[in-house]
């Protein structure tokens, strides 16, 4: 029933024999599973309509073991498919038939925070709340908030280079990777960056790992930069009755050099759903709705407020509630915070894309994406990051349609092409896996697709490290 | 115990739970019947994002997939998709879970998971890839029968209670005759529930009438309540007397059928349905005669909801059951609706809440029972961390995966002692027995009690003028 299963051709591919039995000698046998009501759990991530079935799943405790489970591999050419806990939206860890799916969540010890020198040392597996947590409990923030960071692993974070909503004032997953210790392709480990803040020692190699989504080195440790908490925050909650009075208001708000963390917006369509859901009175009849967070001193994320607030009712907003306390302040953000939810529940498929451009063109992407959503019978709900030009266009649909699947592919295709002559990308925060695959050369060009290519060649010259994801 | 042979002993019981979660015992697989004709659209609302891993007990231990609801729910479409067959693995599996739900609070996609695992284990059970002499008697004796039948099933508790109260038990357990049992039943003898003498039908009239009405309604008294616990049945309707409710209870009521959609039994679970339905309106008149039908124990309420649902193919009580689920209302739920009174009398004491996940999952009632506890004048209540994690207990899930349910009430009662609270308020039975044992073996002073307990208390200290 899934629409695309994988497929490779390539000769790698042929079923080892003994692979079950070899990495039983490897590590404790318990830890290698290969009965098929535990591969047919690994088959899947957090992508829509695209899964695979693994040969063996092994769940390696230490670095030493990685080793040993990637030397094996690449002198018998099986491939790894690294994961954490599989929560991916662009299908980057879909096993590989005949291949290893190397699990990281038993590697998920905090080591160390360092409030000296404002880092955090992790194993790969650990989970990108806990992490959350163990700064905030020392003061401090890592900000990176990817959607799934209650069970996302900081390995995968940073091997997607996931975002969050906090990317617009904070950056992304890349901001806060100090340092990475990988395992290569031959089994050597590698320990890239340091502490320091300034280091350029040499080509900057870590962040060549940084988004490579398990194709060029399995990341086993993550060194993570963490900044100051904030000590105030505050939320408003704008709604418009038309779309380019919410981006106008994003525009004029960046103009009056305020740099909020959050500038969220919710599109006509997530509006209903989400009030249809979780009922919390928004207008029906809104085009927008735009929820602007400030953080920082309480003097200045007061003042940044107050102006927010004026700059959206002069740009046309047909309310603005301003949050008295950070009760308020969490009621205001539950809209945004329930779209998907609200979007999830409408359709047995739910499709989520992350097509991203400039700030700048916003408007004419959440038209392009209405108009097309129209033009091919699509219920497609969009919201997202709209300080960062971070759209996420929601395909409500049924994968058993094939029909509608099919107008889904289409659509698909005309909002990347779109985003790209906008000078925007057709992945913002998701990774190319295999979602985005055959949008890729549309998207970088031939020359850079090259170049990729090269870098895989020479990192991973037997191509066991996730063959067949981000190109072939 | 030193503190390494508690490590020890920790890594040993933790290795164990491993165990059984990797568990894949060999065995002929059998046809489903269930999920393959289950609504598909049911399966494949599960986007797998991943966001129930970490709210689920099994998951959390482990960090296998298969342990996980995403993981549970791949396996149950891969057998509607012909994937897979019900395999004895599957089987371990869906009864490795909980049932506790907690997923579904966590699943943004609004995944009914309930559902499905009624389906599955109906699927196990059909197909006979768990069978096995011991758990067939067992199943054939308490489900087919004990559960079935009301009278017997309060002769038993009549004779467990003259067993319990003529200080029988005390010899037997004075002499160590329970060594002489098999060992999985002599584990589960501490488990054993204190019987009452009195169950519900003595100590609550067939009708009872407050000064002034506000609402009528029908009165569930459930079958573990009514055996351990038939005081709290009994504050149940002292409370609804105060909120001016009139107060049906039929007699010798039927089990509620939870127990059995629970464990694979959904055909005697929809008979349960349909005599509980006829005993309501015989006692009552038209179900649409009362305001509510009221029950205290979150594992039955989260079941009665959903009589429209078990029944909705039977033409003669599909449209019965569909009134019976509009007016089926958590205790709690009810009393928070209608606008409590407030009592007057102090119980000045400290007060915890557990959420029993039937409550708090299967019902998403979660503020109320708070809030009327917040009502009693000079009681001080403390938030329980992690209140919404499951204690072990789960319907019968104490019984089948002992090592699991021990480490949940173990993590449970640590967290308990945290508040420093000196009674606990949960409102299920289940979760008050698993408590209480774990207190009693623990040897600590800590009273578990239904919330509604202590509104009632505080209703008839005031009426004493105390």
């Amino acid at each position: 029933m899934r629409r695309v299963e994988v497929h490779l051709n390539r000769s790698l591919v042929v079923p080892m024999p003994n692979l079950v039995s070899d990495l039983q000698s490897l590590l404790d046998p318990q830890r290698v599973l290969h009965e098929r009501e535990h591969l047919l759990t690994y088959g899947f991530d957090g992508t829509a309509a695209i899964g695979g079935e693994a040969s063996c799943v092994v769940l390696p405790q230490t670095t030493e073991e990685v080793v040993s489970i990637v030397r094996y591999a690449s002198e018998k050419g099986v491939p790894i498919v690294t994961r954490g806990s599989g929560t991916g939206l662009s299908g980057g860890s879909i096993p590989v038939p005949g291949g290893i799916v190397l699990c990281l969540v038993r590697m998920d010890r905090i080591l160390e925070l360092d409030a000296r020198n404002l880092t955090l040392h992790a194993e790969a597996g650990a989970i990108t709340q806990k992490i959350a947590e163990a700064a905030d409990g020392a003061g401090l923030l890592y900000p990176p908030d990817p959607g799934s960071m209650k069970i996302s692993t900081i390995g995968g974070n940073v091997a997607e280079n996931s975002g969050g909503l906090r990317g617009l004032k904070y950056g992304i997953t890349r901001d806060y990777v100090m340092g990475l210790e990988v395992v290569l392709a031959d089994g050597q480990v590698v320990t890239l960056g340091n502490k320091c803040v300034k280091d350029v020692a040499g080509y900057s190699m870590k962040d060549v790992f940084i988004g490579s989504e398990g194709t060029l080195g399995i990341i086993t440790k993550v060194l993570l930069q963490l900044v100051p908490k904030p000590a105030a925050k505050k939320a408003l909650l704008a709604t418009f009755a038309r779309m380019s009075e919410a981006a106008d208001t994003v525009s004029a708000i960046i103009a009056a050099k305020i740099i909020p963390c959050t500038l969220e917006f919710l599109d006509k369509v997530t509006i209903r759903c989400v009030e249809e859901y979780a009922k919390v009175g928004l207008p029906l009849d809104a085009e927008a709705i735009l929820l602007m967070e400030s953080d920082g001193h309480p003097a200045v994320v007061a003042e940044e407020a107050q102006k927010m607030e004026a700059i959206a009712r002069e740009c046309g907003a047909v309310t603005v509630a301003v949050a008295a306390d950070a009760e308020e302040s969490a009621r205001l953000s539950t809209a945004r915070r329930s779209a998907f939810s609200a979007l999830a529940r409408v359709s047995p498929t739910t499709i989520l894309e992350d097509a991203t451009v400039p700030r700048s063109e916003l408007t004419k992407m959440i038209n392009f994406i209405q108009e097309v959503g129209a033009r091919h019978q699509l219920r497609i709900g969009t919201f997202g990051h709209m300080g960062d030009g971070n759209l996420h266009p929601t395909f409500l649909t049924d994968e058993r349609n094939h029909a509608e699947m099919e107008r889904v592919e289409l659509a698909m295709k005309e909002i990347f092409d779109f985003a790209i002559k906008l000078g925007g990308t057709i992945t913002g925060e998701h990774g190319v896996g295999l979602a985005k695959k055959k949008f890729l050369p549309g998207a970088i060009g031939d020359a850079s697709l090259s170049l990729l290519k090269q870098l895989k060649k020479t990192m991973d010259p037997r191509g066991v490290l996730n063959p067949g994801k981000i190109f072939d | 115990m030193s503190e390494q042979s508690v490590l020890q002993s920790e890594s040993a019981v933790q290795h164990r739970i491993e165990e059984i979660g990797r568990s894949s015992p060999s065995g002929p697989a059998g046809a489903s019947k269930y999920l393959k004709h289950l609504d598909f659209s049911i399966l494949q609302q599960c986007i797998h994002c991943g966001m129930c891993l970490p709210t689920c007990p099994t998951y959390d231990t482990t960090r296998l997939e298969r342990n996980s609801p995403r993981g549970r729910i791949a396996l149950m479409r891969s057998i509607a998709e012909d994937k897979l067959p019900v395999t004895p693995a599957f089987g371990e599996e869906l009864y490795f879970c909980l049932g506790c739900l907690a997923c579904e609070t966590a699943c943004p996609a609004g995944v009914n998971y309930a559902t499905m695992f009624e389906e599955a284990r109906a699927d196990i059970e059909q197909a006979g890839v768990l069978a096995h002499p011991r758990r067939n008697v067992i199943r054939a004796f308490t489900l087919r029968f004990l559960f079935t039948q009301p009278l017997v099933l309060r002769a038993v508790g009549r004779l467990l209670w003259l067993y319990q109260a003529s200080g029988l038990e005390g010899i037997v357990r004075s002499w160590n005759l329970p060594r002489l049992l098999p060992a999985w039943l002599r584990d589960l003898e501490p488990l054993t529930p204190r019987v009452q003498s009195k169950f519900s039908d003595e100590l609550i009239r067939a009708k009872e009438r407050p000064v002034k009405v506000r609402a009528r309604v029908g009165m569930l008294t459930g079958c573990v309540q009514d055996l351990v616990y038939p005081h709290v049945n009994r504050d149940t309707v002292d409370v609804l007397l105060a909120n001016g409710c009139e107060v049906i209870t039929p007699r010798a009521q039927h089990c509620c059928g939870s127990l059995h959609a629970h464990n694979g039994e959904l055909e005697v679970a929809r008979e349960m349905a349909r005599r509980n339905i006829v005993a309501m309106e015989n006692a009552a008149g038209p179900l649409d005669s009362l305001d509510a039908i009221v029950t205290n124990a979150a594992g039955c309420g989260s079941h009665l909801k959903h009589y429209d649902r078990l029944l909705a193919e039977d033409p003669e009580f599909a449209t019965r059951a569909v009134t019976w689920s509009r007016k089926l209302r958590d205790i709690h739920e009810w009393i928070s609706q209608l606008g409590p009174v407030a009592p007057k009398a102090n119980e000045p004491r400290t007060v915890t809440y557990h959420e029993a996940c039937h409550l708090v999952h299967g019902q998403k009632i979660s503020r109320q029972p708070r809030e009327l506890l917040k009502l009693i004048p000079g009681l001080t209540f403390v938030e329980l961390p992690e209140s919404a994690w499951c204690c072990g207990s789960a319907g019968i899930y104490n019984i089948t995966q002992p090592e699991m349910s021990k480490k949940l009430l173990d993590r449970k009662l640590e967290k308990i002692r945290g508040t420093g609270a000196t009674v606990v308020a949960s409102a299920n039975p289940g979760c008050c027995v698993q408590l209480e044992a774990g207190m009693r073996e623990a040897g600590r002073e800590v009273e578990i009690v239904h919330p509604i307990t202590l509104l009632a208390r505080a209703y008839r200290q005031e009426r004493q003028g105390g």
